[in-house]
This record gives structure tokens, sequence and C-alpha cells, in this order.
């Protein structure tokens, strides 16, 4: 499909990147903290994407290519805006301490269901937004959009290595977050009596 | 060999990936197997990165993909009628 595309089937396009809507906007979202910005920031994205598809050599996956020249716009806009949060986007804070988990006895599993309560939606979202962007980034690019390891190091142009630190100090802080806000919003009673 | 709880932590997401050597592996869950805090960290972490990763958490707002595709519209008809400012960029 790139291939028509870049003979002068342009149309083609559209069908190409339907597919990577939504990856594209979370992405963008997780960085932008308006929806209206990051829809323009993925606007963009799709954009460039198509400026330069002829660059696209299908080293990485369209996916990986795509989401990250999302993170490139998302990035450059944030600067050029000066809204960059405390945090610098390029250090590197893994070198930190050890990240401790919330300490439970026992879990109450939370059924996907339970995504149908809009408080619930919203606790996860700004679980991810607290983040540091360099822990963000990898729980989006592995844990939702599930990239493999590789794939997500490739996109984020980081070592294999890095990654993994990442990861798991950014699961770790998403458990420590979460777990006690779940714990609470998950009733004694089963779930199917509060829906 | 045993190992304590929180080198158990260190391990969890190497755990979910199923990334640890056969060894380290074999360590953490025979430690699981005992340790009902080490048990709920690690079921609590899987539950939430299951959670996280459904669709609902980050839904696309209403009218994304006509907006998207009416303003690649344009870009694909300014590309049409000037092919080469297409790979200008």
């Amino acid at each position: 499909m790139i291939a028509s595309v870049l003979s002068g089937d342009r149309e083609k396009y559209h069908d190409l990147i339907r597919p990577y809507e939504q990856s594209v906007y979370r992405m963008a979202l997780s960085f932008m903290k308006s929806e209206s910005d990051a829809e323009d920031v993925a606007q963009e994205a799709f954009l460039n994407a198509f400026r330069n598809l002829a660059a696209f050599r299908g080293q990485a996956k369209f996916s990986t290519w795509l989401i990250s020249i999302t993170l490139n716009e998302a990035r450059g806009r944030l600067r050029r805006q000066s809204l960059v949060r405390m945090e610098s986007l390029d250090e590197t804070p893994e070198e930190g301490g050890r990240v401790s988990p919330a300490l439970l006895r026992d879990w109450r599993e939370v059924p996907s269901e339970a995504l149908e309560r809009k408080e619930i939606r919203e606790m996860l979202r700004q679980a991810i937004d607290g983040l540091a962007p360099i822990y963000r980034e990898v729980v989006l690019l592995r844990d939702v959009e599930e990239l493999s390891v590789e794939e997500t190091a490739t996109a984020l142009t980081i070592s294999v290595a890095s990654v993994k630190t990442r990861l798991h100090r950014a699961r770790i802080m998403l458990q420590k977050v979460l777990a006690p806000q779940l714990r609470t919003a998950n009733p004694k009673r089963r779930w199917f009596q509060w829906s | 060999m045993v190992i304590e709880c929180k080198h158990v932590w260190d391990h969890i997401s190497g755990y979910l990936d199923d990334s640890l050597p056969p060894e380290t592996r074999e360590l953490v869950q025979r430690h699981l197997e005992h340790c009902e805090i080490c048990s709920a960290i690690l079921d609590s972490t899987r539950n939430i990165l299951v959670l996280t990763a459904d669709d609902r958490v980050f839904e696309l707002p209403v009218g994304f993909s006509e907006r998207l595709h009416a303003r690649l519209d344009r870009e694909i008809a300014g590309a049409s009628r000037d092919p080469g400012k297409d790979s200008a960029d």
C-alpha cells in the first residue's frame, strides 16, 4: 500500500493510516494535556508521515515509524510552547534508586468491565499522565501499543536495556499509585451487582 | 537458594514479560508460591497493565477521524497539483 501511495495513488494513504489513528492519538495525548492539542499533534504527525513517506525504508514497522514521528512532533511542540513540565524530556532518571511497589496482602481482580465507569478510566489516565515522560513513553509503547521491547527501543532510539529498566520502574510506579486506588474503587460485592 | 521480597520486586517486570533467565524465574516462582504479599503485587501489576491497555482508557474524540481525513484530503489535493512538493520537506 505504501508503494501505491508513492507511485501516485495518494488516496490510498487514507486506508494506510486508518488502523493507526488511535495509537497516534494516544501517544499525542500522553504528551499534550488537552485533547485539542493532542488532535493537532496527531494530525501533524500523519501529515508529516505523508510528506516524508518516501523516506520510510521499511527498516522498522510502519506503526513504529509513525509513533516516532508523533513523539518528535509532540516533543517539538512542547518545547516551542515552553509547556514542558518541571522535569526535562531528556533526563534519564533511571539511574535513581529502587522503586518499591504498594504492599498488599491480597488482590481482588478488577475486571475490564470496570472501565465502563468513567472514574476508573480517569484514574488510569491520570496515573499514566503522572509518570515522567521517559516512563510514560515506554509504558504506552510496550504495554498499551504492545510493541516488542526491541520495537520500543527503535521507536524511542534508546537501548533495549534502557527500555527494560524504564519499563520495570514505570510498571512498579503505576502499581504503587493505582493498586491502592483501584482497591478502594473495587467493591467487596461482585461487579455485576453494581452495573 | 532463597531470595527476599525486595529482590523479587526487581524481577516483577521481567517475570510478566517472561524474559527472566530460567534459574531466576525458578527462584521467583518458588518465592511467589509462599509469599502472599509478592503474589498480590504481581497480580495487581498484571491486572493494572491489562486495564491500561484497554482501548476505552484513551478513546478518540468524536469527529477525530473525519477532521483528520478532511485535512489529509486538502494535503493530498495540494500534493497532486504539485507532485514535487510531497517529498520536499
